[in-house]
């Protein structure tokens, strides 16, 4: 098999793998869209705040330790133990939890009714609060996270392929653990908003909050349950990323790399979040293989949004959106 | 007591219809112009000049564009970085090539090259609206940033990658480059913010406003009643792409200098606009000013109350930066949707009934 076929295979392979991370990070948009029609631009920060917690928490660093120190004149960094990967993670959920409520308690309660662009632009403002919370609570250095994902080459696809092509490709553990992660995460979202009361009720909230109401749900109580699965989400994407790429200030990009997946998959859609990742990740990489030299490279930072914004003009709701019906 | 319209008659439709009917508001905008045209040149110095004057007021015309496109035509633009990176280069590059010709025409052509970019990018806004816009506008953000790292023709293909601001005058006076001096920069600067506020004021209060409003209430029903929404939207987009334009020309030119677009123009710039005309108030040209002196004197405070007299490290106080512009956003957007220039409308309701309660 020629050479260019074999690297384009295996950039593809690699651009599926990206794909499905971005999947990840649309998600937890997805969720919150749907539940509460809000289109949470944090969801990028919140992933940032939920690994910083993480390591912070694992590696036992005294929150706000810089500006303690700076008022009072100590010198505190370190409790001095270490907290083992799951119970880190069951306390950094339960922080999350704690943001929802108040995410919900301090700001959305009072937006409700506005107009859905306003709740972006409050979000925006939220992602501004909380990318300089973390960074005080935590410190803004760049942070290593280790629960114990394996890392590194792939042995065994890569000496599969080397018997099959005579040339081994090369695939992140990282990426095939968080492959499963999501489908995992993607089986179980769609089983809870399915078959259990909770989620029932989630779903009718998002279809109408008057009428939701007026069967007895409570509409405080299911938005504070969806922005404690987005942080979840939020939480887990945190991790696969940060594992990956260390915690630090450009994991809240990752955002800005799930907008225009949202774009293309449709807003409302949690199999659309995941094929408008799978597209966008395969495309960009093949992108950038294929046309990126002749142009100088590094067109990952805008192929997927012209993708998205040339899809969109021909079908405004995305591929698996609901139809948008006006009324004047 | 002296915030009346009482007594003061209008005679002819032209003084009926002036911007500032109330006879104080009118000599207050007099006095206003003239303390800025005539006194301020005479006493400012350096630190004034680059820390709060010039970026207000470069700031506050790239705010009055972005509140005509999203204030009063209900279009959320992210992409406002990447249009005044437009505005730069475009500038850099008509300095370079027709290094005789003045200044002023490189900057308002600059505003034109902009404005066309700007249609451009504004024609998605015909099939998709909303938040599916912003996100869109994120598109022209990041492609253009991108387009000016790394097409060498753009900076003329020097070593760094970054543009210099060359000499330039303006009557025998130099505006940019390393030697200019602070008054003179600052006039430069305050002709062209004057001027597009004047022209955006009139602008939006006649029938071009008026169809941008009907667009941004609700486009259908505006398109019923005979609006037309490919030119409303469009021309909004050229218009607020325009000043923005202005705004970048003068960002590189005249206040920086020296530009690494990535780093000057990127996405945070977006949204610091953004967030000016928010706070400022939203469809209103007294809000974008009021917006812009915000943002620009606030973390100037921050660092003179932070840094030089808690002694905090200015990590610390930039991560409180963070805070604050993000809580002051999520506050304004929940007490007070249309900003600033709703208190100071309010302020005027009371002081036009003072002392009396109704």
């Amino acid at each position: 098999m020629p050479d260019q076929l074999l690297y384009a295979m295996e950039v593809t392979l690699n651009g599926l793998m990206a794909g499905v991370l971005y999947a990840l990070v649309a998600l937890g948009f997805v969720l919150i869209f749907k539940a509460s029609g809000i289109f949470n631009f944090a969801q990028g920060v919140m992933a940032l705040f939920a690994a910083a917690t993480l390591v912070g928490i694992m590696d036992g660093q005294v929150p706000f330790s810089h500006l303690i120190n700076a008022i009072l004149g100590t010198k505190v960094h370190h409790f001095g133990w270490h907290i083992p990967a799951i119970a880190g993670i069951l306390m950094a959920i339960v922080v999350m939890v704690f943001l929802a409520w108040a995410v919900q308690y301090f700001v959305m309660r009072h937006l409700v009714n506005q107009e859905p662009i306003i709740l972006f632009m409050a979000t925006i403002g939220l992602a501004y609060f909380l990318e300089g919370f973390s960074d005080l609570m935590w410190g803004s250095e760049i942070k290593k996270l280790d629960v114990g994902l394996p890392q590194g080459i792939n042995i065994w696809i890569d000496e599969t392929t080397y018997g099959w092509f005579g040339y081994g490709f090369f695939i992140d553990n990282l990426d095939i653990v968080a492959t499963i992660i999501a489908a995992l995460l993607v089986v179980a979202l769609v089983a809870f908003s399915q078959y259990t009361k909770q989620g029932r009720a989630m779903r009718a909230v998002a279809d109408d909050h008057q009428a939701a109401l007026s069967v007895g749900i409570s509409l405080n109580f299911i938005w504070v349950l969806v922005w404690s699965l987005a942080g979840f989400v939020a939480l887990v994407a945190g991790i696969v990323w940060g594992t990956k790429s260390g915690v630090q200030f450009s994991l809240s990009l990752i955002a800005l790399k799930a907008l225009p997946v949202l774009m293309l998959g449709g807003f409302t859609s949690i199999p659309g979040a995941i094929i408008g990742g799978l597209i966008i990740g395969v495309g960009e990489k093949l992108f950038e293989f294929a046309i990126g030299p002749l142009v100088g490279g590094a067109t990952e930072n805008w192929f997927a949004y012209v993708l998205a914004l040339i899809f969109l003009v021909f079908r405004p709701q995305g591929l698996f959106g609901e139809k948008i019906i006006e009324r004047v | 007591m002296f915030y009346r319209e009482a007594g003061d008659f209008s005679t002819t439709y032209a003084q009926d219809s002036q911007t500032f009917p109330i006879r104080f508001d009118r000599y207050r905008y007099y006095a206003v112009m003239a303390l800025a045209f005539l006194v301020v040149p005479f006493v400012i110095n350096d630190y004034w000049a680059n820390a709060i004057l010039l970026p207000f007021l470069i700031y506050a015309i790239a705010a009055i564009g972005l509140n005509i496109l999203t204030g009063y035509c209900g279009q959320v633009s992210l992409g406002t970085g990447g249009f005044m990176a437009v505005g730069a280069y475009a500038c850099y590059k008509l300095m370079t090539a027709f290094p005789e010709v003045n200044i002023l025409f490189h900057v308002i052509l600059a505003g034109g090259v902009t404005a066309l970019v700007g249609v451009l990018f504004g024609l998605p806004s015909l099939r998709i609206k909303g938040f599916y816009l912003a996100v869109a506008t994120l598109a022209a953000q990041f492609f253009l940033v991108w387009l000016f790292n790394r097409v060498p023709w753009f900076y003329n293909y020097s070593a760094s990658g970054q543009i210099n601001a060359p000499e330039r005058t303006v009557f025998g006076i130099e505006v940019t480059g390393p030697n200019t001096e602070a008054w003179a920069t600052y006039l430069f600067c305050l002709v062209f913010c004057a001027g597009s506020a004047i022209i955006a004021r009139n602008l939006t209060r006649g029938t071009l406003g008026r169809t941008w409003m009907a667009i941004r209430d609700m486009d259908i029903a505006a398109e019923i009643i005979g609006v037309n929404p490919l030119r409303a939207k469009l021309s909004a987009f050229a218009i607020s792409s325009f000043f923005v334009g202005l705004s970048g020309a003068l960002f590189f030119a005249v206040y920086l200098g020296a530009v690494e677009v990535g780093e000057v123009f990127g996405i945070n710039k977006s949204f610091l606009v953004l967030f000016m005309i928010i706070i400022g108030g939203l469809g209103s040209i007294f809000g974008a000013f009021a917006g812009a002196a915000f943002l620009v004197v606030l973390p100037v405070v921050l660092k003179l109350v932070g840094v030089d007299m808690m002694g905090w490290a200015t990590d610390i106080v930039a991560h409180f930066q963070f805070i604050i512009i993000g809580l002051m956003i999520v506050a304004f957007l929940i007490l007070e949707p249309h900003g600033l220039a709703q208190l100071s409308r309010l302020a005027k309701e009371k002081m036009r009934l003072w002392p009396f309660p109704h």
